[in-house]
């Protein structure tokens, strides 16, 4: 009993006292941010390293899809034009908004990356419930979503958890580029849960495949007909930029 | 036996691969076995019409590698070993599965990515294996579970609560991962972080036994600084894992207290690794020819800071949790592998150990820094639920003090060797490392030209998923977390 209370008290009080504010190290690479003014004339060596297509010059863009966050395009750069920010926001509610152009900073990128829609607000505003399906996941995303509900996290204080069955759930968060093998299964999944239910695309490799894009083993025909709501980029994602980017969508301070 | 001696990561001429006769390297094989030798790997590879089956054995106690391999012209089929040397098993299956090579009279054909997984309509789905009496059911689960995990199926067949069988169904992670290295063979970045991704749980284990390889192949010596970091990085890699893994075992026999605390320390380690390179499991760290980061003064002192309060709460966290009298009611007896069955198997990593097998890469194959600080294997015997949660306790203070060696070594060398490229051709190296779950085995062989032409990879899952299934036998149903989490097996490791 003496030492469980020991263990109590050394154990202390973990949780990050405010999420929307936390900040992570300097070190860690979020937000990309692009100075197209810095590059040397047909430079391609960001191009070139790129493991998985994210950068494309004429104009200078880096597509946060696909990226995984590897920071080698920023170490070969002679002249660094791209930097890693340690901004922990990068979800968006469209493709289109996860390309970031040169210039572009990680506020501009906030104020219009997810549109709060007033449904959404309605519905899921104060309880978002998800069913995640690990479709060819790495166990990388898997490990930071079950994250968002440890002691430092704990996301389940605003209402929002990761619920066992599809019909309890809200919507679906998918990770993992989408194997062959786990294609009809991630449809059944997703047809089980009641309507109107949400898709949340989580990782470079659920948004655009990441570094398993162009293998014959991917079935991605799922995105072909079922829209997806909200985009959080990683590799893996961080449990702050999945519970902002969702914080964000439902509309919460 | 002439089979080519080789080292961890000595390369070698694939001339000097001696191509024998079947019958020969069956033989060979099944004495080497009963001898002792443990199989790494046994796969195979196309070379213009004909087909070539290697093998590569271990003997953990003289610290070599055996290699050898079997020549199929015409003929595709060849007596099964899996009676004689069970640990063949699933090797011979998954052969069969890509190459077509049947080993005949195999006890339990099943496929192994493509059993109800992966099969079009026109394939008919494997069947299970049935049990008949009147009060037998059977369980299925998956391939989508109930938290957030990888997907798999798992079927039991129970009498009321109790399991008689379990079959596990994998396959579903399969993303096609040994082709994409063969298309890619000359983007060497992207082959890194693609190996980075064969397991995103044990980034540092396979990252770094892809950049050894590499290294190793092109004659790249590294500066002892990378090696050191390397090591730190894949020891943090362990404790974290290990950390989390015995806040799963907590919560599985609902012991909150342990769930929270070990939680909370394995986000200290993971924090770590984030501190040393910007991603909480590693990735980014590691590069062909060194490390992208240097451990700083400041920083070494600050995981030595953290080191010290982990140190302190998990001996206090694990004596709490492993004198609770129903926590240990939960775990011990529970699944248990015996020794020979852990042997006949073949199973490595933790859970060999804990089952008695003294087998650690880091021991038998030090490679990188454990050449120069050797590690001894951990065993306990008794192999059973709590044998798996103790031995992760007794690792994570193993590799507190390794990593606390390992940062007194670290001095301002340099980091990074540029790396050419260019491999040699015709040439092979196997590259074993520990990772937290047990042996990583990756292959690398090159074609007349240097370009990597068959790259094979073996997660120690491989080896562990079937001890998970005969560890629930005869259990109550509602042990199998319980059994499941005290391996923590990769889905997609397997997959690939």
């Amino acid at each position: 009993m003496f030492e469980l209370l020991k263990l109590r008290k050394k154990h202390g009080y973990q949780a990050v006292p405010n999420l929307r504010r936390a900040q992570l190290p300097e070190i860690f690479r979020g937000f990309p941010l692009l100075d197209e003014h810095q590059c040397a004339n047909g430079c391609r060596a960001c191009i070139d390293i790129c493991p998985t297509s994210a950068i494309e010059t004429d104009p200078l863009r880096l597509d946060m899809g696909r990226c995984t966050f590897c920071g080698d395009c920023a170490r070969v750069c002679p002249s660094g034009a791209i930097h890693f920010s340690a901004c922990n926001r990068l979800g968006a509610t469209t493709r289109e908004k996860l390309v970031i152009p040169s210039g572009m900073t990680s506020e501009e990128f906030q104020k219009s990356a997810i549109t709060v829609r007033r449904e959404i607000l309605r519905l899921f505003g104060r309880s978002l419930k998800l069913r995640q399906v690990s479709a060819a996941g790495c166990n990388g995303c898997e490990m930071e979503l079950n994250a968002c509900g440890n002691v430092n996290f704990d996301m389940g204080r605003f209402g929002i958890d990761f619920v066992a069955s599809p019909r309890h759930a809200d919507g679906v968060v998918i990770t993992g580029p989408v194997s062959r093998n786990m294609a009809p299964a991630l449809r059944d999944t997703f047809l089980s849960i009641g309507e109107p239910r949400l898709v949340i695309a989580v990782g470079a490799c659920a948004i655009s495949g990441g570094v398993f894009a162009g293998s014959e083993q991917l079935n991605r025909t799922f995105f072909d007909t079922v829209p997806v709501d909200l985009y959080i980029p990683g590799c893996p994602t961080h449990p702050l930029t999945f519970i902002n980017a969702v914080m964000d969508f439902i509309g919460r301070k | 036996m002439n089979w080519i001696e080789l080292n961890n990561l000595q390369t070698a001429p694939l001339a000097k691969v001696p191509l024998l006769s079947i019958e020969t390297f069956r033989k060979d094989l099944l004495q080497a076995v009963t001898a002792g030798k443990r199989v790494v790997d046994f796969f195979a590879d196309r070379e213009a019409d004909q087909a070539l089956l290697y093998a590569v054995l271990a003997d953990d106690h003289l610290s070599r590698l055996y290699m050898a391999a079997a020549v199929f012209d015409r003929e595709n089929s060849y007596p099964s070993m899996t009676a004689e040397a069970p640990m063949l098993h699933l090797f011979e299956r998954e052969v069969f599965e890509q190459y077509g090579i049947e080993p005949q009279g195999h006890p339990w054909l099943k496929p192994v990515r493509r059993g109800i997984a992966g099969i079009s309509d026109m394939e008919v789905p494997y069947p299970f294996m049935r049990m008949k009496g009147e009060q037998l059911h059977e369980v299925g689960v998956g391939p989508v579970h109930a938290g957030v995990i990888e997907p798999g199926h798992f079927r039991f067949s129970c009498h009321g609560e109790q399991v008689y069988h379990l079959e596990i169904e994998l396959g579903f992670q399969h993303r096609g991962v040994e082709n994409l290295f063969i298309r890619n063979a000359e983007k060497p970045n992207y082959l890194l972080h693609l190996a980075e991704s064969i397991a995103g749980d044990t980034v540092i284990g396979h990252g770094g036994a892809f950049v050894r390889a590499c290294e190793a192949l092109e004659g790249l010596m590294v500066s002892r600084q990378t090696r050191l970091i390397r090591t730190i990085a894949l020891e943090l890699e362990r404790i974290g894992v290990h950390l989390g893994d015995l806040s799963a075992l907590s919560g599985d026999v609902a012991y909150l207290t342990g769930n929270n605390v070990f939680g909370a320390m394995r986000t200290q380690i993971i924090n770590t690794s984030m501190a040393i390179c910007g991603s909480r499991f590693g990735r980014g760290l590691l590069t062909i020819g060194g490390v992208n980061y240097d451990i700083s003064a400041a920083l070494k002192s600050k995981i030595e800071a953290t080191l010290d309060d982990i140190e302190e709460k998990v001996e206090l966290a694990a004596e709490v949790l492993f004198s609770s009298s129903s926590a240990s009611a939960r775990f011990e007896k529970t699944g248990v592998i015996s020794t020979s069955i852990a042997r006949e198997l073949g199973l490595v990593g933790p859970a060999a150990r804990a089952s008695g097998l003294a087998i650690d890469v880091r021991q038998d194959f030090p490679f990188g820094a454990y050449n120069q600080f050797p590690v001894h294997a951990i065993t306990l015997n008794s192999g059973d639920v709590f044998a798996r949660a103790y031995i992760r306790y007794i690792e994570i203070i193993q590799s507190i003090r390794i990593i606390r060696e390992q940062l007194q070594n670290l001095d301002s060398g340099e980091l990074k060797q540029i790396s050419s490229a260019k491999l040699p051709p015709e040439t092979l190296v196997v590259s074993l490392a520990e990772g937290w779950r047990g042996e990583i085995s990756h292959i690398a062989i090159t074609d007349i030209r240097g370009k990597i032409k068959r790259y094979r990879i073996k997660d120690p899952s491989y080896h562990n998923w079937i001890a998970l299934a005969l560890a629930v036998r005869n259990e109550g149903i509602s042990d199998f977390p319980l059994c499941n989490k005290s391996f923590n097996l990769s889905y997609c490791g397997f997959d690939l």
